[in-house]
């Protein structure tokens, strides 16, 4: 209880009226540059860092924090709206956000990711609030085994249900692969795959990727059909708002899971993106109508956002808690603290207690306030797709190109980011499904380094993988979920044979796997 | 996008022909991949060597590639894109093309202006006013944002060179 | 013969601070070969503070994170800019270990030495449960265990690494060692007691040195560090012997300095060194060192390039001890 008064106190920190404003500022801002693509949330954070040296440490990190929210609510707007992923994270979002846009339905798709976002945020807090020492000491039960059982798990949980031909969905995992294991080798420390060429050097990233084979491609897509924007009939007034939330509650069991999966990857440090794939693919799983999936249904929109931004405000905990960063956001924060003094880590929670509160209460205040300035602007970004095509289009290639650049500042990203766009189009209309590429991109390298550490510390032997019950269960669930797949889609067909039940084909949605 | 099941016979790229030219292409990367892999050291040495999982991996590759390679000859084949969708997507692509080039030699901002011009021109119906409007306020704006209140440098040419920046 | 005489002025003017011939005309990168947060990124970011708080320089500085191939990019991309007197690159030991032992055509005599602002010291952490209370206890330890035990660092081929092997060859023992993606996860690995002891740098474990979790048994570094402050209850940094005389012959301390491309004039480098020297002279940046409990080692002009190549000398004698050189 004593926690909870010291609450109470962070939050008469946080009420006072330069510091909401701060929240305001800070989240605004978060949001432009969770919008435009390659500027992130580390940029926002990193730009006002300097500015920030002068004033006390808790306007400060409420300042912070709050580009943090907008940067995670910005996130999904791009997203949704024209398939360009403005983070990582919001990738799975765009599977089925933008077809949803497509059919006129951006104001709801926005509202449902908004508000999942909220949620996930929230469940977050509330873990930091009343678990945060207890949780953040089970993070360092994590070994290399164990992120690789983490790691296997995600891989498990998303793949192997894919309506596509199968031989494309592992040709485009394989690939996925292959792009994220060139580059330097952290184990190893060689180059590999780059041929000898340096600007193969820094290997595939993934941002860069993604806006190709996405957000380029989808304009080239676009076009075929002729000059317009398919979604131009979207509702704009704030009603849109209150109808999507009465639909909501239906989805009560997928939200409570994202939260879950979210806050258990953040915590542990699994990451966001992760979460995000983890989410959708287990709300496809136990969805009643998995094949509605990829092609507008609400429900995959709630999951990855909740899990994403549960997974997001998680990995807050052990960068307070343990020092770690669990984002590149909070790896910033994390310079920021010990730039005002602050040393984080389980001192922090009992040295600066004040601090702590004041950063906990502005969480709650910060993600509230996020969600309120967010939802005001549904109707103005669902009316972007108004706009003639043939403004907007350039507009976005433009932002795509700043985009692949600034990831990196490198101008051969921008030829790659071209090169993607190309390989998104072929590959869509061929039926290769995009979503296993890209997942195997983002967590294949992460995932060969967890289990060649883990083999590093054992001598080479495999059984380091059941050496203890949280690795053996994570391996084993990721093992069951793994034939849960087939055998379903095995059930499915025997009770189905002899019915025409041609999958369609010809379906454009995104990443339909 | 239907134009695989529609009866109209409307001419176009054949489906098979780019099935097979992705599947070799996939097949290549993958024969490359092993060629690194194997000249790292792709065995098992106390664990993993470097080289171990992208051969593995390219292997798969090669496999699922030829898979489809298999597939796509026994097919009945399509139209994989009708030459007058190609023609429009050109209409896109080219411009995009020679933006992205142009970037190397001009930088982005003034790429940008002269590709939003291009593109506003050909393919939209705007009055001149409104194609100078956004010609003008296109550099402008991203300079404003990303160079000034961001501090995120973007690619410059000889003009902003010469602009001293 | 104008080199020469350019030269002089060059020389001349590194003695007399306040003559600048040259100023900054756009903004100043600063370009940071690892990712945002890290050790590197937080001292161009302390940087950018103090010259701003200072008003140091007119132009504002930017910091621009590449972080790919070990910083190999960051390299060629300064490299590929000679002559530009408007870009920086904080540089650590990785400006000769990167190049070494991956092949990449590059050389810090490339570019232009600015400044070494300060040097950081590596101390060998145990995970605070373990009996091991010197670092004999330890190497004594690693010589019966089996299988053997593990350290883990940042990254392969880097200096956490070649701390391991020096140790190893230095003791005759036999230890293995793990990289992981930074400092960071190994020293969480080491809290979670995954690995049995780590290299990490001091700002990296003073969390969980506080806290308790892990403990210091010797810092790589010929002489103590300075800082007296207690840290601990009851230990400051200056409190942790050093390694040679806990009979662990190892030495190993890393450069934080900060390079030009190649190709500027004398009058170009002049000025950033004087303003390096006033950077180094602000609030801001001594409480930066003490915080991180960085060795405080001011070094510009011949004192700087003397440094360099002796450090490089005596990297690439390790480095070819350790079998780090790239050889394909």
């Amino acid at each position: 209880m004593d926690d909870l008064n010291q609450l109470l106190l962070g939050f008469q920190v946080a009420l006072t009226w330069h510091n909401v404003l701060f929240m305001v500022v800070g989240v605004l801002l978060g949001i432009v540059v969770g919008v435009l693509p390659g500027l992130g949330g580390p940029n926002g954070v990193a730009i006002l860092l300097p500015l920030t040296f002068g004033m006390d440490p808790t306007s400060a990190i409420i300042l912070l924090s709050s580009i943090y929210w907008g940067a995670l609510f910005g996130g999904a707007i791009t997203s949704i709206l024209f398939n360009i992923p403005g983070e990582a994270w919001s990738v799975a979002t765009t599977f089925d956000g933008y077809p949803l846009a497509q059919q006129g339905r951006a104001g709801e798709a926005l509202t449902a990711a908004f508000t999942a976002s909220f949620i996930g945020a929230l469940s977050g807090v509330v873990l930091i609030t009343f678990v945060a020492p207890l949780v953040a000491k089970f993070a360092l039960r994590f070994g290399p085994a164990e992120f690789f059982g983490v790691f296997f798990l995600t891989f498990c949980s998303f793949i192997g249900m894919g309506r596509e031909n199968k031989a494309k969905i592992v040709a485009s995992l394989a690939l996925g692969f292959l792009l994220a294991a060139v580059g330097l080798d952290t184990i190893s420390g060689d180059l590999r795959l780059t041929f000898g060429a340096p600007e193969l050097m820094k290997g595939f990233d993934f941002l860069v990727v993604v806006i190709g084979l996405f957000g380029v491609s989808e304009i080239l897509l676009t076009i075929e059909e002729g000059l317009h924007f398919k979604g131009k009939r979207a509702a704009i007034d704030l009603g849109v708002v209150l109808r999507t939330w009465a639909g909501l509650p239906r989805y009560w069991a997928t939200l409570i899971r994202s939260s879950v999966v979210g806050m258990w990857m953040g915590v542990t440090p699994g990451g966001a993106i992760a979460a995000s794939f983890m989410g959708y693919g287990l709300a496809k799983r136990f969805s009643r109508r998995p094949d509605a999936f990829g092609r507008g249904e609400i429900e995959g929109v709630l999951a990855p956002e909740t899990a994403a931004h549960a997974a997001g405000t998680s990995a807050l905990l052990p960068m307070l808690a343990l020092g770690i960063p669990g984002s590149a956001t909070a790896a910033v924060l994390l310079g920021g603290l010990m730039i005002w003094g602050l040393q984080p880590g389980p001192m922090l929670f009992i040295e600066k207690k004040e601090f702590v509160w004041g950063l906990i209460a502005s969480m709650y205040l910060g993600n509230l306030a996020g969600l309120l300035i967010v939802l005001a602007t549904v109707p103005v970004f669902a009316a972007i797709m108004r706009i003639p095509f043939a403004l907007v289009a350039p507009i976005i290639l433009v932002v795509c190109a700043i985009g692949a650049f600034t990831v990196e500042s490198s101008r051969f990203d921008i030829w790659l980011m071209l090169i993607f766009g190309v390989v998104g189009y072929v590959f869509k209309k061929l039926d290769y499904p995009l979503a296993p590429l890209v997942l195997a991109l983002v967590l294949g390298d992460r995932a060969e380094d967890a289990f060649r550490q883990a083999l590093l510390g054992s001598g080479g032997d495999l059984s380091v993988f059941f050496s203890n019950a949280l690795v053996s269960s994570l391996m084993i669930l990721g093992l069951l979920l793994l034939v849960w797949g087939p055998l379903g889609d095995l059930r499915q067909r025997l009770t189905r044979r002899g019915g025409n039940d041609q999958p369609p084909r010809e379906i454009a949605g995104s990443g339909a796997s | 996008m239907a134009e695989a099941s529609s009866s109209l016979p409307e001419r176009g790229l054949s489906r098979r022909l780019v099935e097979i030219l992705v599947a070799l292409l996939l097949i290549g990367i993958a024969a490359l991949a092993l060629w690194d892999s194997y000249g790292r050291g792709a065995g098992w040495d106390n664990g993993p060597e470097n080289g171990f999982f992208p051969a593995r991996v390219a292997a798969i590759l090669a496999i699922a590639a030829g898979a489809v390679l298999v597939g796509a000859l026994r097919r009945e084949d399509s139209v994989f894109v009708t030459y007058g969708q190609l023609r429009l997507v050109a209409q896109v692509f080219v411009p995009l093309f020679l933006y992205v080039l142009a970037i190397a030699f001009l930088g982005i901002y003034l790429a940008s202006a002269l590709f939003m011009g291009l593109f506003m021109v050909m393919l939209g119906a705007f009055r001149w006013w409104q194609v100078a409007l956004a010609v003008v306020l296109t550099p402008l704006v991203t300079f404003w944002v990303f160079e000034l209140q961001f501090r995120v440098p973007l690619p410059k040419g000889p003009v902003e060179a010469m602009l001293g920046f | 013969m104008g080199i020469a005489v350019r030269a002089a002025i060059g020389v001349l003017l590194l003695t007399v601070t306040s003559a600048q011939a040259w100023e900054p005309t756009k903004p100043i990168e600063i370009i940071v070969p690892f990712p945002p947060g890290g050790a590197s990124d937080q001292m161009a970011r302390t940087i950018q503070g103090a010259i701003q708080k200072g008003n140091l320089v007119k132009q504002p500085i930017i910091i621009v994170n590449k972080p790919a191939a070990a910083g190999g990019e960051a390299m060629l991309d300064i490299q590929k800019s000679a002559g530009d007197p408007h870009k920086l690159i904080t540089t650590s030991s990785g400006i000769y270990m990167t190049p070494l032992a991956t092949k990449l055509p590059v050389s810090w005599k490339d570019f232009t030495p600015v400044a070494m602002m300060a040097q950081d010291a590596f101390v060998l952490w145990v995970n605070a449960a373990k009996p091991y209370k010197t670092a004999q206890d330890f190497i004594e330890a690693a010589k019966t265990a089996a299988p053997p035990l593990k350290t883990g660092g940042n990254g392969s081929k880097r200096e956490d690494h070649l701390i391991s092997v020096t140790m190893e060859q230095a003791t005759g023992t036999k230890i293995t060692y793990v990289p992981y993606q930074g400092g960071g996860p190994a020293s969480v690995q080491l809290a979670g007691g995954h690995i049995d002891a780590n290299m990490n740098n001091p700002a990296e474990e003073i969390a969980n040195w506080r806290s308790g979790s892990v403990k210091p048994l010797c810092v790589f570094s010929p002489k103590p560090m300075e800082y007296t402050q207690k840290v601990t209850a009851d230990m400051a940094w200056s409190d942790i012997p050093t390694c040679p005389s806990q009979g662990v012959n190892v030495t190993y301390q890393m450069l934080r300095g900060m390079f030009m491309p190649g190709k500027v004039t004398p009058e170009q480098q002049a000025f950033y060194v004087d303003l390096f020297q006033k950077v180094s002279q602000t609030p801001e940046w001594k409480a930066y060192l003490e915080r991180n409990a960085l060795v405080p080692d001011f070094r510009a002009g011949q004192s700087f390039v003397d440094f360099l190549t002796e450090d490089e000398r005596k990297h690439k004698d390790l480095m070819t001890k350790a079998g780090f050189i790239a050889t394909n």
